[in-house]
């Protein structure tokens, strides 16, 4: 009976969001209010149907109801009650489930939002977003029905994909969801304002935060990403420039160069054709995301024939939204008006200059996902693009991006000063290069790049520090002063630094990964493997039990140099299930430092150990918290939360239609 | 292996578990292995997802570190032993794309998008924009009737 109320409310959540489309459509046409306002209960009543819809799978993965295809084919009665929870969404029908139910999350929040939103524009987008409801419903409920039922029933299950009984199953995709999704509020509000034909630093505004959002969660769900295949990969992999990532990176860039681009929109009323086409493509970018992911056209060319109901569903969907917004972009965008002047070295030449830089790095990515699909469609021949190529081109068009940030982000509005923007930052960048001289003297004979790529992250880290020091410290006088200026200072200034920084930290940790050794070897029990400053010894080989797992645990003590540090755990799991093997590496973190162990095959009478000494890698992933959390902080700025009151006067002073 | 994880969906997580190199592959030669550790890393498990052959638990990619290691013992130098590769796999098994007529657009993309950006922005700047500088865009009906009543308030 769940089963079938949560997917009536799902049928029934489509039917709503086709009038979250319609009416309030209509609305803004006959500029009639009351028809516009409709679309703020369409979206709750939406998003509290497909809440529903997804509380009735979650409590059939729960029960283990394997009347339900879906959860036969992803669940296990012996499985803990956390994965059996997340094994909600580790499958294609639930994880469009999660889509669907983040997507109307964000327009109930749209609908919510008491900002200064010109109830045009609010009508608008929701509407707009609404019909990117109404296409994924539709998708998922004729194409990915979770609720499909089985009969007759197995007792059984077949146990979710191993790898994915992880904590990271919990975490990862509903932050990436969370970002991925908050992009189509973005691309809502773009859509409704070139309709609308009218767009003006208060659209900037009013988007601003949504993106800030959508940002924040995508930077957090792919750092956790990473994280989780760096530890459960087995040899300490955290990006593969694997089109699935790439997916997800695509959308990260586009969503980083339209932050950027607002500021510059809603401080000078410019680059707003740029904008709106740039909140398109993000959100584009995200729906290509879930075409490449989702309709098999990765594996080759050919699986995506293989299941051409999902594929060209999708593709269709891509197709719409993309074209359709970009055919709206290239009628109406010529009637916006560009505003505010700058001259060419200012703050917002900076950030012309960074979009241009970002835009060629998205690109960048894009053309080396989509190249050998293309290729081969076109010619047949088979190509691949790895990481070499990314190396060799995303690396050289991000660099001299970082380089010229800290300079950017101390030159003033309007009309800059790059001679004194270049002063204010001569110590920090003394400072780095001093840095990398250094490490290049002390690492000798070692990879060259590295102690290059710590100098920039340096750079970076103390570039942020210069441009707060000099909004605080350089004008006032006095600790009372600096510190009176420090909490006068807007908490986006503290965000944009913090985000600095966090991209400067994560730089510092990728490219002391050129200094992480391996060593491999057979081992039998008392004995002893060295990799850099790391030394296991093995103290012994025992089976051991898990709930729907058996498992070879090894044991070792590990030293750093001849200082004993701690026993560590490492292990192979065979899931009964499905017979699949997963290995669990053990992991010591000292410092920032990795030692990482991971079992191989046993032979010989011992068993194969590999280990790995991994100097600083947890830089990549706090660096990339720390980014988040400057977009966090930014989020909470005066200005994004000053906006409720403004608007509650007026209201009280005369009744006004309900909205 | 990756493509388990393919039908799981948006997750980043694409690989199945095992580290690849097993020590019985393992050169005594420690500088040959080096070479071979290097070769192997720009050369496509050709089963899996752009994954090395270096990273790669399937049989057919430790069938091609084990070949790499032959080739390298018997003497060949690093190219030919790609080249090898690419004779019997084709440039599928090269992660690094070699420079061709069929990948010049992929090669030369990221730096003619720079220099198209480069160049529009520049010839934006230099057309002085100063004509719709003072122009303000005038109020819609429903804005000024707004604007009004707002008015009409402040008075009354």
């Amino acid at each position: 009976m769940i089963v079938e109320i949560g997917h009536y409310a799902l049928a029934l959540a489509l039917g709503v969001s086709v009038i979250q489309v319609l009416v309030p459509f209509w609305g803004v046409v006959r500029q009639d209010r009351a028809l516009a306002s409709v679309g703020s209960s369409a979206a709750l009543i939406s998003f509290a149907l497909v809440a529903l819809s997804f509380a009735a799978l979650v409590a059939s993965y729960v029960r283990s109801d394997f009347s339900v295809s879906n959860v036969v084919a992803n669940s296990h009665s012996a499985q803990p009650l956390i994965y059996k929870f997340t094994s909600v969404w580790g499958n294609h029908e639930g994880s469009m489930l999660l889509w669907v139910l983040i997507l109307t999350l964000f327009g109930a929040l749209v609908a919510l939002s008491r900002n200064t939103l010109p109830p045009r524009l609010r009508a608008g987008a929701l509407s707009a977003q609404g019909l990117v409801a109404v296409a994924f419903l539709a998708f998922t409920l004729f194409t990915s029905n979770p609720f499909q039922r089985l009969s007759p029933a197995p007792a059984e299950g077949q146990d979710l994909n191993p790898i994915l009984q992880d904590l990271g199953l919990a975490i990862h995709p509903p932050l990436l969801y969370v970002g991925y999704v908050g992009f189509s509020i973005t691309y809502a509000f773009a859509v409704a304002a070139l309709i609308d034909g009218r767009i003006d630093a208060m659209w900037a505004r009013a988007v601003r935060p949504w993106t800030l959002l959508a940002w924040t969660f995508l930077t957090l769900g792919i750092a956790m990403g990473s994280y989780w295949a760096y530890y459960e990969l087995g040899w300490g992999g955290w990006w593969f420039w694997d089109p699935v990532e790439n997916a997800s990176f695509m959308p990260w860039i586009a969503g980083t160069a339209l932050i950027h681009s607002t500021v510059v929109m809603e401080k000078r009323d410019a680059l707003k054709v740029w904008t709106i086409l740039l909140a398109i493509l993000t959100f584009s970018l995200s729906l290509l995301g879930t075409f490449i992911v989702r309709s098999g056209v990765l594996t080759s060319v050919h699986s995506f024939a293989s299941d051409p109901a999902r594929g060209v569903f999708i593709l269709l969907i891509l197709v719409f939204f993309v074209g359709g917004s970009l055919a709206l972009f290239a009628w109406r965008a010529p009637l916006l008006r560009q505003g505010g002047l700058f001259a060419p070295v200012s703050r917002e030449g900076a950030l012309v200059v960074n979009n241009i830089f970002l835009a060629t790095a998205c690109a960048t990515v894009f053309v080396g996902t989509l190249y050998p699909l293309v290729l081969e469609m076109v010619t047949g021949d088979k190509i691949s693009v790895g990481a070499p190529f990314y190396n060799a081109t995303f690396v050289p068009v991000m660099v001299p991006l970082l380089l010229i940030l800290p300079i950017g982000q101390s030159l003033a509005w309007k009309r800059g000063d790059l001679l004194g923007a270049a002063q204010r930052n001569a110590a920090a960048f003394g400072v780095s290069v001093l840095v990398a001289l250094a490490l290049i003297a002390f690492t000798h004979g070692g990879p060259v790049l590295a102690p290059l790529g710590i100098g920039l992250g340096v750079f970076l880290v103390l570039g942020a520090a210069v441009d707060l020091g000099e909004r605080i410290v350089a004008r006032a006088s006095g600790w009372r002063a600096m510190l009176s200026r420090a909490k006068g200072l807007p908490r986006s200034a503290w965000g944009t630094a913090l985000a600095h920084a966090g991209v400067g930290i994560s730089i510092i940790g990728i490219a002391a990964a050129a200094w992480s050794s391996e060593a491999i070897a057979v081992l039998k029990p008392g004995e002893r493997l060295t990799s850099g400053r790391y030394t296991v010894v093995l103290e012994g080989v025992s089976p051991r039990t898990g709930p729907n797992f058996r498992a070879e645990v090894a044991r070792f003590q590990l030293f750093s140099g001849e200082k004993e540090l701690a026993p560590l755990e490492a292990s192979k799991r065979i899931y009964t299930a499905r017979s699949m093997p997963t290995t669990e590496a053990g992991i010591r973190t000292d410092w920032l430092s990795q030692a990482y162990v991971s079992l191989g095959e046993a032979q010989d009478g011992g068993v194969a150990v590999r280990l790995y000494d991994k100097p600083l890698i947890l830089l990549i992933w706090i660096g990339s918290i720390v980014m988040a959390l400057g977009g966090g902080l930014s989020l909470t700025d005066r200005r994004f939360r000053l906006a409720a009151p403004k608007r509650a006067t007026p209201a009280a002073a005369a009744p006004q239609p309900a909205e | 292996m990756r493509r388990i994880a393919l039908a799981i969906g948006f997750l980043l997580l694409t690989a199945v578990a095992a580290p690849a190199v097993q020590p019985d592959e393992i050169l005594p030669d420690p500088v040959l292995e080096q070479r071979a550790r290097a070769l192997s890393g720009g050369l496509r498990c050709l089963v899996c997802q752009n994954q090395s052959i270096d990273d790669s638990d399937a049989p057919l990619a430790r069938d091609l570190r084990i070949l790499v290691r032959e080739r390298l013992v018997a003497g060949d130098s690093d190219k030919a032993v790609v080249d090898f590769v690419v004779a019997r796999y084709g440039d599928f098994v090269l992660l690094r794309p070699p420079f061709n007529a069929q990948t010049l657009l992929l090669w030369a993309a990221p730096f003619l998008i720079l220099a198209a950006g480069a160049i529009f922005v520049w010839r934006r700047g230099r057309r002085s924009p100063a004509a719709d500088a003072g122009a303000v865009s005038p109020l819609t009906e429903d804005e000024r009737s707004r604007v009004e009543k707002l008015l009409r308030d402040e008075q009354g």
